[in-house]
């Protein structure tokens, strides 16, 4: 096995040796129902789709993936296992990678048992299913970008707590900056050019973008460049951070 | 066999604080280095440079012909490491945290199990070997600590404080064991207890407020106190060759 692929395994593990993973399943699931029936009306709406779903997913991400990213490193600067871990002969990277994939792979396993809902729909009527599967995608990817923003703070800190309010902050701060009124706000007093970049930045803007069930190569590009740099940061992070 | 260890000047400051202010050493095959001084005297800060887990803000090291700075990933596979406080993840049990060890390591999987089987034999790990590690008590952590850096079967032993924490049999098997294996490695171990110096090491290197204040075997150490003090005379010896150097402010 590759070095990555020991560190994803260990992690993985990891995650289903404390009843952190059972809460945290439960807690998505049951959060993803009151919002997908409830607040977002799936039947009121009188629609067979998973828009009511989708469209909550960054707000339940918000506050569920920083709960699987504070551990991720705070926890070894705290135990001392970064010690081991770093003077491992492993690079450094795979170590990052591997924690990484290890807390996204978790957080698929939570969308994955909202596959029912999709079931439920699929039965109710007649669903645009490339749609759904462009939710999911964009699904994935905000919780992707979310756990690599989560992963960076939680190089910084031996404390998971602040790991997890810091987090809630910033991927805040990344979906905010993509609504409309946030944006309006902006325009008041800076040039478009910048109006347009603060939204181009913005998690927001390619969620509902990929949500719109066409994959564009621009959020692709997005996606996966923010999380490559935000697994880079961590690198330096970690680097800069691991003796302090 | 040559020499495995080779650490050049090293220097490491956190902010103002100068920690590690020109330390050298150099160790051979066959020799237990046993590192000595008072708290805060730069033990730990030097072991976590020589590890790599630090960079040293100056000097460069060698370890086992290969430079630490240009060469991390094989430099490391040719040490093992028990940091300060014997870390180690609690939620695994000892055979999952060493399995997972000795995957990292790069063990090929089919010796493994051997491995495992040949370091739980030797540090007495067999009762606790499915047992998770946060439950352990403090003792068998440490012995838990010790197994992970023996794994490989490296060259050079890196050891921060290997027997705190032990009891009396403890300490005394760990010794054994650090004596047995200094034949043929290069071990530099950290400790508070001055006899045991005299009882595993070769050679006793004293730093104190960040500097090499003695190295030498552990009879010149003793010799280092007068002759009329009969009882605790490494005691007396290492009182004598700390006081200066520690009222230096830090
Ligand atoms: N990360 C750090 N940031 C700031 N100062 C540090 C850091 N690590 C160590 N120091 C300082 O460096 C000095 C040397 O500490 P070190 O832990 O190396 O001592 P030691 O010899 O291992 O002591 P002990 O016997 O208590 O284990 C101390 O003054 C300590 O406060
Ligand atoms: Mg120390």
């Amino acid at each position: 096995m590759s070095p990555w692929g020991t560190i994803f395994r260990r992690e993985f593990t990891g995650y289903f040796a404390t009843p952190l993973a059972a809460v945290f399943l439960v807690v998505f699931l049951f959060l993803a129902g009151i919002f997908t029936f409830s607040m977002g009306g799936l039947f009121e709406r009188g629609q067979a789709d998973l828009r009511s779903f989708f469209q909550f997913v960054p707000w339940l991400f918000l506050f569920l993936a920083p709960a699987l990213s504070m551990r991720l490193w705070a926890e070894e600067r705290r135990l001392g296992t970064i010690e081991i871990l770093t003077t491992l002969p492993i690079p450094l990277s795979h170590a990052v990678v591997g924690k990484f994939l290890a807390a996204w792979l978790f957080s698929l396993v939570a969308l994955a048992l909202t596959l029912p809902l999709w079931l439920t729909v699929a039965w109710l009527g007649d669903p645009d299913q490339g749609a759904i599967v462009a939710g999911y995608i964009a699904s994935a990817m905000v919780s992707g970008i979310f756990l690599g923003i989560g992963g960076c703070v939680s190089a910084a800190t031996k404390n998971q707590v602040i790991a997890f309010v810091v987090t809630v902050v910033l991927c805040f701060l990344a979906l905010l900056t993509g609504f409309p009124l946030v944006l309006d706000f902006f325009r008041g007093w800076l040039p478009q050019g910048a109006v347009d970049a603060i939204a181009g930045v913005s998690v927001m803007t390619h969620f509902t973008s990929l949500m719109r069930g066409v994959v564009e190569f621009r959020d692709v590009v997005y996606f996966a460049s923010a999380i490559y740099g935000l697994l880079l940061a961590t690198n330096l992070m970690i680097d800069w951070r691991k003796g302090a | 066999m040559g020499e495995l260890i080779n650490a050049r000047n090293l220097v490491k400051s956190f902010g103002e604080t100068q920690a590690v202010r020109g330390v050298s050493l150099r160790v051979n095959a066959g020799e237990v280095v046993g590192f000595l001084g008072p708290n805060g005297a730069g033990k730990t800060t030097t072991m976590r440079m020589l590890t790599g887990f630090l960079d040293p803000t100056a000097g460069d090291i060698a370890l086992n012909g290969l430079l630490l700075h240009e060469d991390p990933i094989r430099a490391r596979q040719s040490f093992g490491y028990l940091p300060e406080g014997a870390p180690a993840y609690p939620d695994m049990t000892v055979r999952e945290y060493l399995t997972f060890i000795a995957r990292a390591r790069g063990i090929p999987a089919r010796r493994i199990a051997e491995r495992l089987d040949a370091v739980v034999a030797r540090i007495h790990l067999r009762g606790v070997v499915d047992q998770v590690i946060d439950t352990l008590s403090k003792g068998f952590k440490r012995r838990v600590g010790i197994a992970q850096a023996i794994l490989h079967d490296p060259p050079i032993l890196i050891m921060d404080e290997p027997t705190d924490g032990l009891d009396p049999n403890q300490k005394h098997e760990v010794r054994e064991l650090i004596r047995a294996m200094g034949s043929t490695k290069a071990i530099v171990l950290s400790t508070h207890i001055l006899e045991e110096v005299e009882a595993v090491c070769t050679r006793a290197i004293v730093i104190a407020a960040g500097r090499v204040v003695f190295d030498g075997t552990p009879a010149d150490f003793e010799r280092k106190a007068p002759d009329h003090v009969t009882r605790n005379r490494m005691d007396y010896a290492f009182r004598a060759m700390t006081a200066a150097a520690s009222e230096v402010p830090l």
